[in-house]
């Protein structure tokens, strides 16, 4: 609440969808382009909050809300590696219907590129790109194949 | 150990007691490996030499420990008259030639290759070089030819010189010391000095290298100077090269500083690095480092293949 009383809402409730909440600020549009949603391809609304206050505390965040869409695994997947501490909450009829924290696994295999152009994985061979997960927060993957750190992951989204 | 039916893709993949292990091995192979005495335990077998990039030592040591044990080889000497000229993948180049022999060699200008071709091959792969990734049977003659010199690898006083961005050998190596507690030094101009991931990955290992761009001033605690090519093709920019290229010149005068036992290694091939005068001094080791490629290889086809000296 405001002074005045009258209570602020800084995005709108969706009747049913997905939020995707607490991500770290500056991500939010990383976020959209994992989601692949553009103006052709969605008939129903998104809502981005970009550095809003954070609620759990100090600091600030990125929030995206979609509606009429749940998210597949691969793709919360994807959003823990540039969002580690995002959370989703799957909206039904307004209510949360489910909520959990995304969760970066040990091995990351297809959801980025090797950032080393003179990697093998970028020559055309058959085989998907592969990370061991040596830091979390900010994720820091290395690259199974060159032993390379990956750098800039959300350019290297697959 | 036991590297029985084993890859050899990285130095990371091998044990501090898995690497003495081998050099222990290579020790014993010495003699057979200087034709003094024979043994063909690997009579039967087929090593398969894939060398996308120019190789002389690797490829030829190689060679030389295979037909010592008693194994053939073959290999494709012209990349340009097979089917990867016409576009064929590594992967399929790999499953194709893991059909014709028992243990592929694999050396190529890509980064990860070897550990690719471990993938798609049933019988194992030996990394000799991807790009600038690894090369961990240099780095286990280097590991040699130190130990032979100084009878230890623990807490040595190391000075590495030259290209330490581009050098694939000097990263494996460095990886590899800070297993025995080697003190190191980084002796390159700012644009060659070691990738900064690479460094700190030495630091998380407990090593805290030194680096520098003034080789004066560190050469007198050093027990092993190794030093590397500033390589040329390494460089997309000829003027980036010319700037650099010469910059430190390891010659008698600058020994003088050096201690009497220090030895100066060298991966080989020299340019102007290495003044010729030096090779006749008792710091001289790059042309036994370059011998020890052979009783090196030799310990691994034996262990990899499972071969026993009689």
């Amino acid at each position: 609440m405001n002074p005045a009383g009258v209570k602020e809402v800084k995005l709108p409730p969706i009747r049913n969808g997905t939020v995707i909440d607490h991500i770290e600020c500056g991500q939010a549009l990383n976020v959209m382009k994992i989601l692949g949603v553009n103006e052709n391809n969605i008939d129903s609304s998104i809502s981005i909050g970009i550095h809003v206050p954070s609620g759990k505390g100090p600091g600030w965040k990125d929030i995206v809300k979609i509606e009429d869409r749940e998210l597949d695994s691969k793709t919360v997947d994807k959003i823990a590696l540039i969002a580690p501490d995002a959370t989703i909450a799957i909206i039904r009829d307004y209510y949360v219907a489910d909520k959990y924290s995304v969760r970066l696994d040990d091995h990351v295999v297809g959801m980025a590129r090797c950032s080393n152009p003179n990697c093998i994985t970028n020559k055309g061979e058959p085989v998907s790109p592969e990370f061991t997960v040596v830091g979390r927060r900010p994720p820091q993957l290395r690259c199974c194949y060159c032993n390379r750190m990956l750098t800039n992951i959300s350019d290297n989204l697959l | 150990m036991d590297l029985y039916d084993k890859d050899v893709v990285s130095i990371r993949d091998f044990t501090k007691d898995q690497i003495e292990s081998i050099l222990d091995l290579s020790e014993k192979m010495v003699p057979y490996a200087l034709g003094e005495k024979t043994d063909r335990m690997l009579d039967g077998r087929i090593l398969g030499n894939l060398f996308f990039e120019p190789s002389t030592r690797t490829k030829l040591s190689f060679e030389s420990a295979a037909y010592r044990l008693g194994c053939d080889v073959i290999d494709v000497s012209e990349m340009s008259m097979t089917s990867i000229s016409k576009g064929e993948t590594l992967a399929d180049t790999i499953k194709m030639v893991d059909a014709y022999c028992d243990l592929i060699v694999l050396r190529h200008p890509y980064e990860g290759a070897a550990r690719l071709a471990a993938k798609f091959s049933e019988n194992p792969v030996i990394n000799a070089g991807d790009g600038a990734g690894s090369h961990p049977t240099q780095t286990l003659l280097d590991l040699f030819t130190m130990r032979e010199a100084k009878g230890t690898l623990d807490g040595l006083n190391i000075v590495l010189v030259g290209d330490l961005k581009y050098g694939r050998t000097v990263h494996s190596l460095a990886d590899a010391l800070t297993m025995f507690g080697a003190k190191l030094t980084l002796v390159a101009p700012e644009s060659l000095q070691m990738p900064d991931d690479i460094v700190s990955d030495l630091v998380s290992k407990g090593c805290n290298p030194v680096k520098t761009d003034e080789l004066e001033g560190v050469i007198d605690q050093a027990d092993i100077l190794y030093v590397t090519r500033i390589q040329k093709e390494r460089f997309p920019d000829p003027a980036e090269y010319n700037k650099v290229a010469g910059t430190y010149r390891i010659d008698n005068t600058i020994l003088r500083e050096a201690k009497s036992d220090m030895i100066v290694m060298h991966p080989l091939p020299r340019v102007d690095e290495i003044a010729p005068e030096v090779d006749s001094t008792a710091h001289a080791r790059y042309f036994r480092q370059a011998f020890n490629g052979v009783p090196v290889r030799m310990a691994l086809l034996c262990s990899i293949l499972g071969g026993e000296l009689q």
